[in-house]
């Protein structure tokens, strides 16, 4: 989550005090990422130096104001069509689970696989009830909330296609198995 | 207590000799009244059939089936048409609504084939297809509808009435994502209200609607889920990103 790009885009509705961009980051990301004060001020700072907001005067105790200048806004125009990092992590720790389960004699993979099944529903079924506690038009949530299901959806999905592999090759010689790449060629985690 | 549904022991054999195949191996799974519970499994793991038998479709081979403590094979044929008419709703994906009638019409027939007056049955009717939003459409034929708005007809049909356990397989298969959410959201709803309800589905983020997943592999139970912590437990540690 980009602080500063999130900050730019309330300031683009006119200027604000830091408290209350706190408060409106906040809620507009579904409370899931917390954010404190602090961080906001020192974000401000920055985006000052870089001449991307300028703060408009002081108001009640002392507190500034700060709006958006035009910089900012290029800037967040293309922060906004920028495609985010999508490369996987170089060692996808579920995977080198696996490959190292199918080296181990006498290892059932599928109970391995179905552990972080199991693992991996319980904290979607935490998400959904984020998601079925909140208002039915929290819409900022729901987005936050389908993120994250499906990033995980994706890795149950990965679990379920290695079930059925696994069931149709069940004799995988280990020479065979020390002979796979440990950095996946195809990118598990990203699922969007 | 007395659970909605019972699986004792059952077992499932189609065939016999070489072709012989074991659907489903001595399964043991109670589901209670307010609980949602997924059954979940890869293809051939006997989901399905599991669902037909704890919906008295079609008999297991061993073991015994109870629904509110009634044992299935104990009663007549005919005692189990009238359970499964007056106990038990059935979603399907494809709705399986019938297209001559229209959608009051649908969900009042299982309440007329089993003696209830036809304006009792549509008052009846009604006030399923209110709670799941849908009485706007109660004179609509189904084809007049869409997707979204047939499979909440086809829920209030398996809710109306006194039914205590609801039966439902891969019942958002045919719809996007977010109406397969609403139509898990109202299959929860109406478990909250104190009916049973199973649903077998092979997506995650569906499944996770339910208070309980069953993993289902070559005929057994391997595991189930364990009841969320809550919510808040995401939230500590800050920032996830």
């Amino acid at each position: 989550m980009s602080v500063p790009h999130a900050l730019l885009a309330l300031l683009r509705e006119g200027p604000k005090y830091g408290l209350r961009l706190q408060n409106e980051f906040e809620s507009r990301t579904g409370e899931v990422w917390p954010l404190n004060v602090g961080q906001v001020y020192t974000t401000l700072q920055r985006l000052e130096r870089d001449g991307l907001v300028e703060a408009t005067g002081e108001g009640e105790r002392s507190q500034k104001r700060y709006r958006i200048t035009s910089a900012g806004e290029r800037e967040l125009a293309a922060w906004l069509r920028t495609p985010p990092e999508l490369v996987p992590p170089p060692r996808d720790e579920l995977v080198i689970k696996v490959l190292v389960a199918l080296q181990i004699p006498g290892i059932d993979v599928h109970e391995i696989l179905q552990v972080h099944r199991r693992h991996v529903i319980e904290v979607m079924q935490r998400y959904t009830q984020v998601k079925a506690a909140a208002e039915e038009d929290d819409v900022a949530l729901a987005l936050v909330a389908d993120a994250e299901l499906f990033r995980l959806e994706a890795i149950v999905r990965w679990l379920d296609a290695a079930d059925v592999r696994l069931k149709q090759r069940p004799s995988l010689a280990p020479a065979e198995v020390a002979d796979m790449p440990l950095e996946p060629t195809h990118p598990m985690e990203v699922s969007q | 207590m007395t659970s909605a549904l019972e699986l004792r022991q059952v077992s499932k054999v189609y065939g016999s000799g070489p072709t012989e195949v074991h659907a489903l191996r001595e399964i043991d799974l109670s589901v209670e009244r307010g609980e949602l519970v997924a059954i979940m499994g890869p293809s051939g793991s006997g989901k399905s059939t599991l669902l037909t038998i704890a919906g008295s479709l079609e008999g297991a081979t061993s073991g015994q089936v109870l629904v509110d403590g009634v044992d299935l094979a104990s009663v007549s044929r005919s005692d189990q048409a009238r359970m499964r008419r007056r106990s038990i709703g059935y979603v399907f994906q494809d709705f399986n609504l019938l297209p001559g009638l229209t959608a009051v019409e649908n969900v009042a027939l299982p309440l007329e084939l089993d003696g209830v007056p036809s304006k009792v049955a549509r008052a009846t009717a009604l006030e399923a297809m209110e709670e799941l939003k849908v009485a706007d459409h109660a004179d609509r034929y189904p084809d007049e509808l869409s997707g979204g708005e047939r499979q909440r007809v086809a829920i209030a049909r398996a809710i109306v009435g006194e039914r205590g356990l609801l039966l439902a397989d891969e019942p958002t298969g045919a719809l996007d994502s977010v109406n397969g959410e609403a139509v898990m959201r109202l299959l929860r709803a109406a478990t909250q209200r104190g009916v049973a309800g199973v649903v077998v589905t092979h997506e995650a983020h569906l499944a996770s609607w339910a208070d309980r997943v069953v993993f289902l592999r070559d005929g057994h139970i391997v595991d189930q889920t364990v009841a969320p912590p809550g919510p808040e437990s995401l939230l500590a540690g800050g920032g996830r990103r």
